[in-house]
């Protein structure tokens, strides 16, 4: 519709939508997070949803414990080699459409204990991450800044086409494989449908 | 082989390894073959059902965790019961293991310092006393007396935060969704705030250093703690007449998981559980470390040893605390903040050993380290308390429900990530 007319409709109490528009209003609105703490990371994420942040301005206040009822996974703290089978595992019980929020360092690399032998360096590696926060832990304001920026990308999914959502296209998986501990380390070391690190090019002049 | 005319020595006289028999050449890495793939998964999560063996009842296994909303983090209880009741429990832990103490011993003495901000993240500032005490010991440094006080006053500060948020979850374990947990992380945000300008970041504040701190007060500071004081025992107040007499906590809480005191001194149990089991026993008080030996405070002790007296205790303490805050920002002197011999830079102690140990909220929290010289300690070690008091969780909870296994779970008061470390 053009946007002229939207206007001036609404100026005479017509409002028009598009089904795309409010179905994503309506996702965006409640994004219900899985009530899943990690370490140092979680005790800020509960902050947040406590009186001085209030997540609940934004709809997502309502922490389920059991997968089944979340849409919003957020990996807060550090994933070690024992967890992370345990955590992609949580992931795929949680029906779609399903988001990941990586809270703080160690979640998005492994952090100040990257260099550890038994966490690993980055929840990415096995789940698709949406939003990465940086810091250590990151502040509950970063958590909220988060949850906006995964409103904006809610909102902007369509609903058809060839960009639609993972949940929208039958063919695409909605689980993803859960990796055991072998005789020395994690198996498989990545999921390479999901990690998809960038490109380093080094070049002579440094 | 003899230049000097000395007759070789017998081979039984040489080392052990060649005294016994022909030197065997350790084989390569590369050429020890690997163990076969384990089959299946190492532990089964789902319930498994047996007969008891008298065949009057069944028991039930139960996984609990490390993904559940009651464990505090990523702790498991591998739960047998018989219908609502314990009578196995074995607690998993690991889950949060990241390696803190293999890091301590590649990194510098100061390069360690945030790390121990992570060990109990509720408790940044008393990890970092810990650690910098025994550091202080090894290299023989002495901390000025305001730095004394510095590290005492947000010590203590620590402490009412710790127990505050340790209250809020116990209560909640009980049942309580929300208000008390968000009255105490109410509190909690006036303290972070403090921890905040004092250290410049909420929750991991890696302020101590060897020999002191890092930098002196904030101006307004000490005007926001007097506040904090001031208004502390009101709170303190109003969550008591909340909580104390309500006959739902009173009843998920009187007489169950009694700790005897001979168990607990048995099981190396230290801090608020051990003296709520009514034995006398505070590092502050004993080895009077710091300046606490200056400060006028008493140590509450329990009668019963049960879930009430431990929580009762961690109010009680919060009591203390108060006080001991009060006294501190009367007498807190002026001056350096630093021992001038210590240097950050090119820190290597001498070689040696040592054991710090202070008070931490949850008990004795200590610190081995030895060093050979170098850098960076030969040996880290961290004595941490949640870990020692969380091993007599089977005794506590042995014949209780499921459902109060929870609630000694929550007035254990542990922290995965130093229980894992």
């Amino acid at each position: 519709m053009d946007e002229g007319l939207r206007n001036e409709l609404s100026k005479q109490g017509v409002f028009t939508t598009t089904l795309q528009e409010l179905y994503n209003w309506g996702r965006r609105s409640s994004v219900w997070p899985l009530n899943f703490g990690l370490a140092c990371c979680a005790i800020e994420m509960i902050a947040a949803s406590m009186a001085r942040f209030d997540i609940a301005r934004f709809g997502a206040e309502v922490f389920r414990p059991s997968p089944r009822q979340a849409d919003l996974m957020i990996v807060a703290g550090t994933v070690t080699k024992k967890m992370a089978p345990l955590v992609v595992r949580l992931f795929n019980q949680m029906p779609e459409p399903k988001y990941v929020i990586a809270m703080g360092a160690c979640a998005i690399s492994g952090g100040p204990f990257k260099q550890g032998y038994n966490v690993l360096k980055g929840i990415d590696r096995y789940v698709p991450v949406d939003i990465h926060i940086p810091g250590c832990p990151p502040r509950p304001e970063a958590l909220l800044h988060a949850l906006l920026k995964l409103q904006e990308k809610i909102a902007a999914q369509p609903l058809t086409g060839e960009h639609r959502p993972r949940h929208l296209s039958p063919d695409v998986p909605g689980e993803f494989p859960v990796p055991a501990y072998g005789p020395y380390d994690l198996q498989p070391a990545k999921n390479d449908d999901v990690w998809r690190p960038a490109l380093v090019v080094r070049t002579d002049a440094g | 082989m003899s230049e000097a005319g000395r007759p070789p020595l017998p081979p039984e006289d040489l080392m052990g390894a060649l005294s016994t028999g022909d030197l065997v050449p350790e084989p390569l890495a590369s050429d020890v073959p690997l163990p076969p793939p384990q089959p299946e998964a190492r532990y089964e999560a789902r319930p498994k059902g047996r007969w008891a063996e008298d065949g009057e009842g069944e028991l039930l296994e139960v996984s609990v965790g490390p993904h559940h909303p009651s464990t505090h983090g990523v702790f498991r209880m591998d739960v047998v019961l018989e219908g609502e009741r314990v009578v196995r429990l074995k607690p998993v832990c690991g889950y949060l293991h990241r390696n803190h103490e293999k890091i301590g011993e590649g990194t510098s003495y100061l390069g360690s310092i945030p790390y121990t901000d992570r060990l109990d993240y509720f408790c940044s500032l008393t990890n970092n006393w810990a650690y910098v005490l025994t550091v202080e010991k090894l290299a023989g440094l002495q901390v000025p007396e305001r730095a004394e006080y510095i590290r005492v006053l947000t010590a203590e500060l620590t402490r009412v935060l710790n127990h505050l948020c340790l209250v809020g979850f116990l209560v909640h374990d009980m049942g309580a969704m929300g208000t008390p947990l968000m009255y105490a992380f109410r509190e909690r945000e006036k303290l972070l705030d403090l921890f905040e300008a004092l250290t410049g970041s909420r929750m991991m504040c890696n302020y101590f250093r060897f020999g002191g701190c890092r930098c002196d007060l904030p101006p307004g500071w000490l005007e926001g703690v007097q506040r904090f004081v001031d208004e502390f025992p009101r709170f303190l107040d109003e969550y008591e007449r909340l909580l104390n007499e309500n006959e739902i906590l009173l009843v998920r809480s009187q007489g169950i998981g009694v700790l005897t005191p001979e168990l607990a001194i048995n099981a190396g149990v230290t801090g608020p559980m051990l003296r709520a089991s009514g034995v006398n026993y505070d590092v502050r008080k004993v080895d009077r470390y710091g300046v606490y030996g200056r400060f006028a405070f008493r140590v509450p002790l329990g009668e019963h040893g049960d879930t009430f007296d431990r929580y009762m205790i961690r109010l009680l303490e919060m009591r203390e605390s108060h006080r001991i805050l009060g006294q501190a920002l009367r007498e807190l002197p002026a001056g350096p903040i630093l021992d001038p011999k210590a240097k950050l830079r090119g820190f290597r102690p001498r070689a040696g050993e040592a054991y710090g140990r202070i008070e931490a909220p949850k008990g004795e929290l200590g610190f081995y380290l030895i060093s050979d010289g170098k850098p960076n300690p030969y040996r880290y070690r961290v004595r941490p308390p949640s870990f020692v008091n969380l091993t007599i969780l089977e005794d506590l909870c042995l014949g209780h429900t499921l459902a109060d296994a929870v609630v000694i779970l929550g007035s254990v008061d542990i922290v995965m990530g130093e229980v894992d470390r």
